[in-house]
């Protein structure tokens, strides 16, 4: 019997093309998604090196860091720059033969809500955009990664890229999540542990009963995050809840195509008495709703906690980051995160605006208002989310409450578009990226869970979700 | 790809840990559809007051710094976003290498790519040459040789740094990726006639 592998390296083995001696391996690349913002220049590379697309029908294009999320500025971009940028990738994906869901099509949507809904995201595929949060489709058993501008380029005309083979990390979550406490809870839970860096040259495969528990969307929650932890990818073994998410979806195998696949996909979970480079395990229990107070998703803590005082942490590096985080913050040590008010809320991203998220926040808002001091918006993941939340009405429970119904696209996550806060304005965000500026020049974001935002957007302030008077 | 082999320069210190690419090169710069030209943008939040004044604080504003081509930083330099960007404001400022304790994965990647060398050196090497850019008001020369992997000054400090024997000749040689990669084309051909056809999305 051969060695026992682990599901990363099952599809790092299945996908080498080549080990040219003295040179990281040449890894073949099932699926390349695209969006405007990093391959222009990719593009641009190909047309002045005379280089076609390789194999154009594994590429798809979408555009959604740029759009505006408002339906009456959708149809004619304001800022030019940003136009120029959409209009580029338009012609790209004309010359070059790449399928695009443009705006205005029942595809578009953020790139990693998209390659799931649509089934381009499949076990044991290699895919890689333009883009970190790509880590989210390892959510399926896949091998995903965020590459550069010049990756693109060369996955456009390649097919391929030369990877060093990255080490393995296993984050085996033991136990059940408490009531109340979700994916993101417990992916903060695991970037405040592990730190920002904890898993800088690994491949993370995420495990336990926890981990087995979480449906789909929260396995993307969950993988697409990974990268916080500065992961090359996240991953969670395939098994029934994948295949039946998988199962009917457009460009996922047919008949007995998908049967073959099937019988594929049961052979790639990690075998017993694999090795994993690293372990980490974390129990589940301990876990509670997560609210960052600083400025990287590491600077966390449980919702019933309080800002941390910089002076009594351990080093004098953290020490002097915590300091300025909070500066930037304008929070005082010791705090309660209760005691935090916001101005703004937003859900929304590729980390969460999936149905599961929207459902979510619908739940608490239901019956409730959004307080006066707060501006609320939703922005689904895709048109297709907008969509499915429209036929149950939640659209409904959140302009009832007082939220914004939106437009699909990154939004706010990281205001690239007309979605940003003002200098000083205080944000819950179901975002990932809590750093600097990210959400608007000098705006101030606390990551949360899509029920925990919409529970600050009511109370205008944190409130810990797990004592939410529901009213459905 | 422009090559790198030796670089003397001067030193500007960045004195923090986790500097993200958000930092490095703000979103609002990244709708711009051409390579270069991103210099101006470097660092724009912390450079720049909110009235569009340079910030006299922070480091690259500081006349002793003008014209630094070595920037020192702290761990996981280049975090976040995968935004290839951040080298091209790098270089397009002027610089050619980053000393730091450690790199993001993808930072790192697109900076080969590129032809900015990001150099791993200890923490307390990197402390070290904080400390004398800090200390030497002076013109203050640093050697970063890819020849000989080492980092060197002109009063005794001298630190060797690891890099994978494919980047350091790809760099060295200022070689293109992609007409290297070409050259197993064959190999290409081949892995995809005996690739699951379920691999592909079906439609």
């Amino acid at each position: 019997m051969s060695r026992p592998r682990t599901l990363f390296e099952k599809i790092w083995d299945e996908h080498v093309v080549c080990q040219p001696a003295g040179e990281p391996a040449l890894l073949y690349i099932d699926l390349h998604l695209v969006h405007e913002v990093t391959s222009p220049q990719a593009f641009e590379g190909l047309r002045l090196a005379g280089r076609s697309v390789r194999r154009p029908e594994l590429s798809f294009a979408t555009v959604d860091h740029n759009v505006p999320t408002l339906a009456s500025e959708r149809s004619v971009i304001r800022d030019p720059i940003a136009a120029q940028q959409v209009e580029a990738l338009r012609r790209n994906c004309r010359d070059f033969g790449v399928p695009l869901f443009d705006i205005g099509s029942t595809e578009q949507g953020i790139v990693h809500v998209i390659g799931p809904e649509l089934g381009l995201t499949r076990p044991g595929t290699t895919i890689v955009c333009g883009d970190s949060h790509t880590s989210t489709h390892g959510a399926f058993g896949a091998l995903a990664f965020g590459i550069g501008t010049s990756e693109v380029e060369h996955v456009l005309a390649t097919q391929c890229l030369r990877q060093q083979r990255p080490k393995t990390l296993q984050i085996l979550v033991r136990g059940s999540l408490p009531p109340g406490v979700t994916a993101k809870d417990l992916v903060l839970g695991i970037i405040g542990r592990i730190g920002t860096d904890g898993a800088t040259g690994h491949v993370i495969e995420y495990a336990g009963e926890a981990v087995r528990s979480l449906s789909m969307e929260g396995r993307m929650t969950l993988c697409n995050m990974s990268i916080e932890a500065g992961a090359r990818a996240g991953m969670v073994a395939p098994d029934e809840t994948t295949f039946a998410y998988l199962h009917g979806r457009r460009f996922v195998p047919k008949g007995e195509a998908w049967e073959q696949a099937l019988a594929y996909w049961k052979t790639l979970p990690t075998d017993p008495g694999a090795k994993f480079d690293r372990v980490v395990e974390i129990d589940a229990a301990s876990l509670a709703p997560a609210v960052t107070w600083g400025t990287n998703p590491g600077m966390v803590v449980p919702v019933t906690g309080r800002v941390p005082d910089p002076q009594r942490l351990p080093s004098e590096g953290e020490r002097g980051a915590a300091l300025r985080a909070l500066e930037y913050m304008g929070l005082r040590p010791g705090t309660p995160m209760q005691e935090v008010a916001v101005s703004r809320v937003f859900i929304g991203s590729c980390t969460n605006a999936r149905l599961e998220d929207l459902r979510a926040a619908a739940r608490v808002a239901k019956g409730h208002k959004v307080s006066a001091k707060v501006q609320a918006m939703v922005v689904p993941g895709s048109q297709a989310v907008k969509q499915a939340a429209e036929r149950e009405k939640l659209d409904q429970v959140f302009r009832d409450a007082g939220f914004e119904w939106r437009e699909s696209g990154c939004s706010m996550c990281l205001g690239m578009n007309p979605d940003i806060l003002q200098p000083l304005e205080r944000c819950a965000s179901t975002s990932n990226r809590n750093f600097e500026g990210r959400q608007g020049t000098r705006g101030r974001t606390h990551l949360v869970s899509p029920a925990m935002a919409a529970a600050a957007a009511i109370a205008g302030h944190f409130v810990d979700v797990r004592n939410w008077e529901y009213r459905d | 790809m422009k090559a790198f082999q030796v670089h003397t320069g001067k030193v500007a210190p960045l004195d923090r840990a986790n500097v993200d690419t958000d930092q490095i090169i703000p979103k609002q710069f990244l709708k711009r559809i051409e390579r270069s030209g991103y210099g101006q943008f470097l660092f724009f939040d912390w450079r720049y007051l909110s009235d569009g004044k340079p910030n006299p604080e922070f480091v690259l504003n500081q006349p002793r710094y003008a014209g630094a081509s070595i920037l020192l930083a702290g761990k996981n330099f280049g975090c976040g976003s995968s935004r290839e960007h951040a080298p091209w404001a790098l270089l397009d400022y002027g610089f050619r290498a980053v000393i730091a304790p450690s790199f993001a994965d993808i930072f790192a990647s697109n900076c080969i790519k590129n032809g900015l060398l990001p150099v791993v050196l200890k923490e307390s090497e990197v402390t070290e040459l904080m400390d004398k850019t800090a200390t030497r008001v002076e013109f203050y020369p640093l050697t970063v040789d890819l020849v000989e992997r080492e980092v060197r000054d002109d009063s005794g400090f001298r630190a060797r740094f690891g890099i994978d024997d494919f980047k350091r000749k790809f760099l060295l040689e200022g070689l293109d990726d992609i007409a290297l990669t070409l050259k197993h084309e064959s190999s290409i051909t081949a892995y995809e006639k005996q690739r699951r056809a379920f691999a592909s999305p079906s439609s």
